[in-house]
């Protein structure tokens, strides 16, 4: 909401001198948070003067067009000069070169003077041009920076002016004032007008407020009007969609008559652009008193306004020029034509004012919020009636509204009002709030006196009744926003002022601190960042073929996924099943800007929909659902997992002296799985896996020991690299997080350790090739018994010697008993053993 | 080098002079020395078979034997003189050979190659962790929820009436089907609403979490971003215990100078509800009050939606933006700076914040 200051000054007590900063700085002490400020001379400076031209003589260019070289009075006859400055002529007559053409010797105009500057940073001089010294400009309301019209030269007449010359134009035009921009937050319709915020500035500041609508001489009654019917048959959640409705009627309007400037120049700081004089006026009052109202063409009116929800099939052009679908759920202002307005949000086009206008009835009427929210938002008609409807209007204003908008019309645009008029509905019921004596006290801490307590409420418009334990309050007609007992303290806090409130720390009962689950994240995340991985957070938005190519389910299909209803963009609408997609664009983003070794991770949720989605409906707000509708909540929330996923490219090291940087390969993929499952304490349990994603043989499945798969890791496939312009080997491993939280341990038992000396053997295995290792390890762990303190692979060869097909793995085993030292004889025993287990199971030979 | 003896005769074991003569000789010899090569040649010549002290020592056996003791006398402390200076230049040439080798393998540490470093955590991240140590500490627990959230979650329970402007003032993103009333959460207030329903009261908690919004990105927004919301329900609880709640975080995380103002504001899950400022001495352009989030007492209707009874319990709330405490704590100019990826961008907090 924008605040003209001098219109502020007409209701409040604003110092001469302040600023629309001084203004929003004691808004914002009762919850109005500064927006903008809006100073036509943060942008414009005079000298700018009101001008006469004298003479126009025309000069046609080589260029085709013809110029003005005109003489400009810009002091009246007689007078001297009185300022001075380099281009001002003493004989106060300057010498003006001007382009337009919409005017005529003896026109009054602006002049902007050598020395003026203009929005823009246009400084204006006296130059040479077309052979001329041309002194000044004759400027047009855009130069001016007050509105968008620039065919021609603001002629003052046109705008109803004929001041003396030389006036200050600016002060004229009103250039001089400010407006304050405030944010107001959805509770407080009321001070969507100057009338709200006036009270609001008195609040802030301890000064005395007028009513705008203690000006206006509405008549108690009205009777004889245009006939209006209320007749609402479909009511949202019981409430009749309007409660009031008040016509009145002016005869021998002149709508093609200027709007005022001081009209206009508060219109404009306000934000609403000039129209004509009487949607002006409608839009002034509106400002002022927060009642939005509307202006019919009463000659293109025909029978009894009925206010009804719309029709199946009906239909309306509104003021926009657009033929508009309505829902039978709509609330409309119809005649005998059919609907003429969308109740509350737009008029019709068939019965607006119109230059021709000359009879007009003016509506001020008082709809229910949730209806005019529906309209508004079903036919995305955001305006500043429905802004205002949606919050909530003053109910008692709409008759003092029309009034004001009548009086107006007959000042301003010679029209007559008819002494009949139309109020018609029924005033909701008043809200009482009780209020317990200490409850304001124990909500905030302070320990408000009565007196405090009967002010700030009364200060509101409030009317407060002592009862036994506390107050009976019956909140003001325009506080729509004042009902419960909680409102209430708020409005004494904030008028106290919530910097009176005090500071005390409550003690929460012992905590357990992080869960086990959150300690292992933490684990989890610190451990890949200290082993040299960056961490980074990609957005969850990714597209279709994004998630078909990198959530592959156990099953290898591609995942069901979620789509966004409206997503930032199509192409991105998809929620992610993989983090992996996400981790590739910041690979390639930070490729693109010249860091091509990079070591990425992220952990973070994917969406995984089941086959519940959601819930048909939900229940309402301020009452606990059942534990059967709560369990359908809870049901219809898709599974949404931690995973964990690395991308590294190119090497792990800069170059340096003595140091061959080493390019990552898909066994550091696997490496970082398993420090993750080091770190958790559970074993990664790893075979050869299979991804779309991956290369289809350097890919490992992740799995646990109980066989849950965990994810993959692994060098991603050569061609989805060279189609994202990747380095070739590149590695990702991508992985379940929270299934490797489950698994890990709650108590790890300690092993015994023996000190016994060591028996080290190593054996060299010929085994077909696709034998994995990992399983031929296994083997010789299981056939060599108890005496097995650890066994390792260090060694792969095949070629010369080894016959085709095959390969030679060598392992070293390491034996060790808890209560001996073991005999040579022992430890070949054990090894026999356990290499009679690999012949067995792989056709394994001893080299 | 082979070391002749002058006049090589033996030197009688019983002649003092001479068998001294052969002593200072050797001894001479083996100062000289100047390289364990040298030392083992001199070694060879004076300590050798055929050495005149050991030739004179050998005469021993050949004579009487009332004279043997004293021959043995000399000749043994003579060659004990010969090994022990011997021994000592020995040690001498060692050292100075090791100290040698070790100046030559002298490396310039300062080219050293970085093999391996550690990597970084995302200062949000960190960050995020840093706010719930400090609740932590306060006995508070950490709550958690998922990212799509139930629309009931996010709006009905926390008291947005279903036609209010509020509701669409979180600029929400919905998924498909609408019907099926799913949305990505556009605060981490609905985490409150589950830790209501599944906790027993009091209740302090503090939900840390991801939100969106259907902001584009620039320099000031982004439709994914960070909150941490705390929630404590108990006994006659006040704006003043939340007054002091934020104080004590605000001290923990800013300094003992950091102070807090409540601003009047409106959120419909809280009443009364206030916008929370921090002094913020070193901001640019001079000390100023900055904007950090919301806070109020929670609505008694949020509280119904739990099945917690409004006229036992009390509760306040408050909610702040990750990103934007990492704006003005740490100076990031540029939301696009958290969002992109840049490695420079974390690197450089490394795992600090």
């Amino acid at each position: 909401m924008r605040i003209p200051l001098s219109w502020l000054r007409e209701f409040a007590q604003v110092p001469a001198g302040a600023t629309a900063e001084d203004v929003m700085a004691e808004l914002v002490k009762v919850g109005f948070e500064e927006e903008a400020v809006h100073r036509p001379t943060d942008t414009l400076k005079g000298p700018i003067v009101v001008g006469q031209v004298l003479s126009i003589v025309k000069e046609p260019q080589t260029n085709g067009k013809t110029i003005n070289w005109c003489q400009v009075r810009v002091v009246p006859e007689g007078q001297q000069q009185s300022l001075t400055g380099e281009g001002i002529d003493p004989s106060g007559v300057q010498g003006i070169i001007c382009g337009a053409h919409n005017f005529v010797e003896g026109d009054k105009v602006v002049v902007t003077l050598p020395g003026a500057v203009l929005p823009g940073d246009f400084h204006i001089s006296a130059r040479k041009t077309y052979g001329h010294l041309s002194a000044g400009m004759i400027a047009s309301v855009r130069e001016l920076g007050i509105g968008e019209d620039h065919d021609g030269i603001l002629v003052l007449s046109r705008i109803g002016l004929d001041p003396e010359i030389g006036t200050d134009a600016m002060e004229l035009l009103g250039l001089y004032d400010q407006a304050a921009e405030i944010n107001v937050t959805p509770d407080r319709g009321y001070a969507f007008s100057i009338r709200g915020v006036a009270r609001e500035y008195a609040h802030a500041t301890g000064t005395s407020f007028t009513d705008p609508a203690s000006k206006v001489q509405a008549p108690a009654e009205l009777a004889g009007g245009y006939g209006v019917k209320l007749n609402d048959d479909a009511p949202i959640y019981g409430k009749p969609g309007c409660d009031r409705f008040v016509a009145r009627t002016v005869r021998g309007v002149d709508a093609t008559k200027p709007t005022p400037p001081w009209m206009t120049s508060r219109l404009r700081l306000a934000g609403i652009r000039s129209i004509s004089l009487p949607v002006d006026i409608s839009n002034y009052v509106m400002l002022e008193l927060g009642q939005p109202t509307h202006c019919y063409d009463l000659d293109t009116l025909s029978g009894d306004i009925v206010v009804r929800r719309a029709v199946a099939g009906e239909k309306i052009t509104t003021l926009d020029a657009k033929e508009r679908a309505l829902d039978v759920e709509d609330l409309l202002i119809t005649d005998g034509s059919g609907a003429i307005g969308i109740a509350g949000v737009m008029g019709g086009a068939a019965t607006e004012v119109s230059g021709s206008t000359t009879n007009v009835l003016v509506e001020a009427a008082h709809f229910d919020e949730v209806s005019i929210a529906r309209s508004r938002r079903r036919h995305k008609l955001p305006s500043e009636a429905s802004k205002r409807f949606e919050r909530g209007v003053d109910w008692q204003v709409a008759g003092v509204a029309a009034q004001r908008v009548v009086d107006l019309l007959v000042e301003l645009a010679g029209g007559t009002a008819a002494a009949e008029g139309t109020d018609v509905g029924t005033a909701p019921d008043a809200v009482t709030v009780e209020l317990p004596a200490a409850f304001a006290a124990e909500r905030i801490g302070i320990d408000f006196t009565e007196e405090q307590i009967l002010t700030s409420l009364e200060d509101l418009g409030a009317v407060v009744a002592k009862n036994d334990g506390g107050y009976l309050v019956t909140a003001p007609s325009w506080r729509n926003d004042l009902e419960t007992k909680e409102d209430l303290t708020e409005e004494i806090a904030r008028l106290v002022g919530y910097d009176q409130i005090p500071a005390s720390l409550p003690v929460a009962p012992p905590g357990r601190g992080l869960t086990r689950v959150q300690q292992q994240r933490r684990r989890l995340v610190q451990a890949l960042a200290a082993s040299g991985l960056t961490e980074v957070l990609a957005y969850p938005f990714v597209s279709k073929a994004a998630n078909d190519t990198f959530g592959v389910s156990t099953e290898g299909s591609p995942r069901k996924a979620l789509k966004l209803a409206n997503p930032i963009s199509e192409e991105q609408g998809y929620l992610r099943t993989s983090i992996l997609p996400g981790l590739i664009e910041v690979a390639k983003r930070n490729h693109s800007r010249g860091f091509r070794d990079l070591a990425l991770f992220e952990a973070g949720l994917v969406f995984l929909p089941g086959d519940t989605l959601g819930t048909a409906s939900i229940p309402p707000l301020g009452i606990r659902p059942s534990e059967e509708v709560l369990d359908g909540l809870y049901d219809g929330v898709p599974d949404q997992p931690l995973y964990l996923a690395a991308v590294l490219t190119g090497h792990d090291s800069p170059a340096a002296p003595g140091h061959a940087p080493r390019a990552w390969d898909w066994a550091d993929a696997l490496d970082i799985a398993r420090i993750a499952g080091d770190v958790l304490g559970v074993e990664i349990v790893i075979s050869q896996g299979q991804h779309q994603a991956f290369h289809p043989g350097r890919t490992a499945q992740l799995a646990l020991r109980t066989g849950e798969v965990l994810g993959h890791a692994g060098e991603l496939h050569p061609k989805l690299l060279a189609a994202h312009d990747m380095p070739a080997r590149s590695v990702a491993l991508e992985f379940n997080a929270d299934a490797l939280f489950a698994a890990a341990a709650d108590v790890i038992v300690a092993r015994h350790i023996s000190t016994y000396p060591v028996a080290t053997q190593d054996v060299a295995l010929v085994v077909p090739q696709e034998v994995p290792a990992d399983e031929v390890l296994n083997a010789l762990r299981e056939g060599a018994g108890e005496l097995l303190e650890d066994v390792a692979l260090f060694d792969v060869y095949a070629g010369k010697g080894i016959e085709d097909g095959k390969k030679s793995l060598a392992f070293s085993l390491r034996f060790r008993a808890d209560d001996r030292t073991l005999t040579a004889d022992e430890a070949s025993a054990a090894r026999e053993g356990a290499v009679a287990v690999a012949h067995e199971r792989f056709g394994a030979v001893q080299r | 080098m082979t070391e002749t003896l002058p006049g090589a005769g033996v030197p009688n074991p019983l002649d003092e002079a001479a068998i001294t003569a052969a002593v200072d000789q050797a001894v001479a010899a083996i100062a000289a020395a100047s390289t364990l090569d040298e030392l083992k040649a001199v070694r060879l010549a004076h300590t050798g078979e055929k050495s005149a002290l050991s030739l004179a020592n050998r005469e021993i056996g050949g004579l009487p034997k009332d004279q043997k003791a004293a021959a043995g006398k000399l000749m043994g402390s003579s060659r004990g003189r010969v090994n022990k200076a011997l021994a000592d230049r020995t040690a001498e040439l060692e050292a100075e050979n090791d100290a040698r080798i070790l100046v030559e393998e002298t490396v310039d540490v300062t080219a050293a190659p970085r093999r391996r470093r550690a990597g970084a955590r995302h200062p949000l991240s960190t960050l995020q962790e840093r706010v719930a140590d400090i609740f932590v500490g306060m006995g508070w627990e950490i709550a958690e929820g998922p990212e799509v959230e139930s629309e009931w979650f996010n709006f009905d329970a926390l008291n947005f009436k279903p036609d209010h402007p509020a509701r669409e003032m979180q600029d929400t993103f919905f998924v498909e089907p609408p019907e099926a009333h799913l949305l990505m959460r556009t605060h981490t207030s609905p985490v409150q609403v589950r830790s209501m329903l599944e906790r027993e009261v009091p209740i302090y908690v503090l939900c840390p979490g991801k939100v969106f919004r259907t902001d584009e990105l620039d320099a000031t927004h982004t439709p994914v971003f960070h909150q941490f919301e705390g929630l404590a329900i108990d006994k006659k609880l006040s704006m003043a215990d939340l007054r002091g709640t934020l104080e004590h975080f605000a001290r923990q995380m800013f300094g003992d100078e950091a102070q807090i103002r409540l601003r009047p504001n409106y959120f419909p899950f809280t009443e009364p509800s206030a916008e929370l400022d921090i002094w913020h001495p070193g901001a640019k352009g001079g000390p100023s009050w900055i904007e950090w989030g919301g806070c109020g007492m929670v609505n008694p209707n949020v509280l119904r939606a739990a099945g917690i009874d409004p006229d036992i319990y009390s509760g306040f709330a408050f909610g702040m933006g990750i990103e934007r405490t990492l704006m003005f704590r740490n100076e990031v100019g540029d939301m696009r700076d958290m969002i992109e990826g840049d490695v420079r961008f974390s690197e450089h907090f490394g795992m600090e914040i």
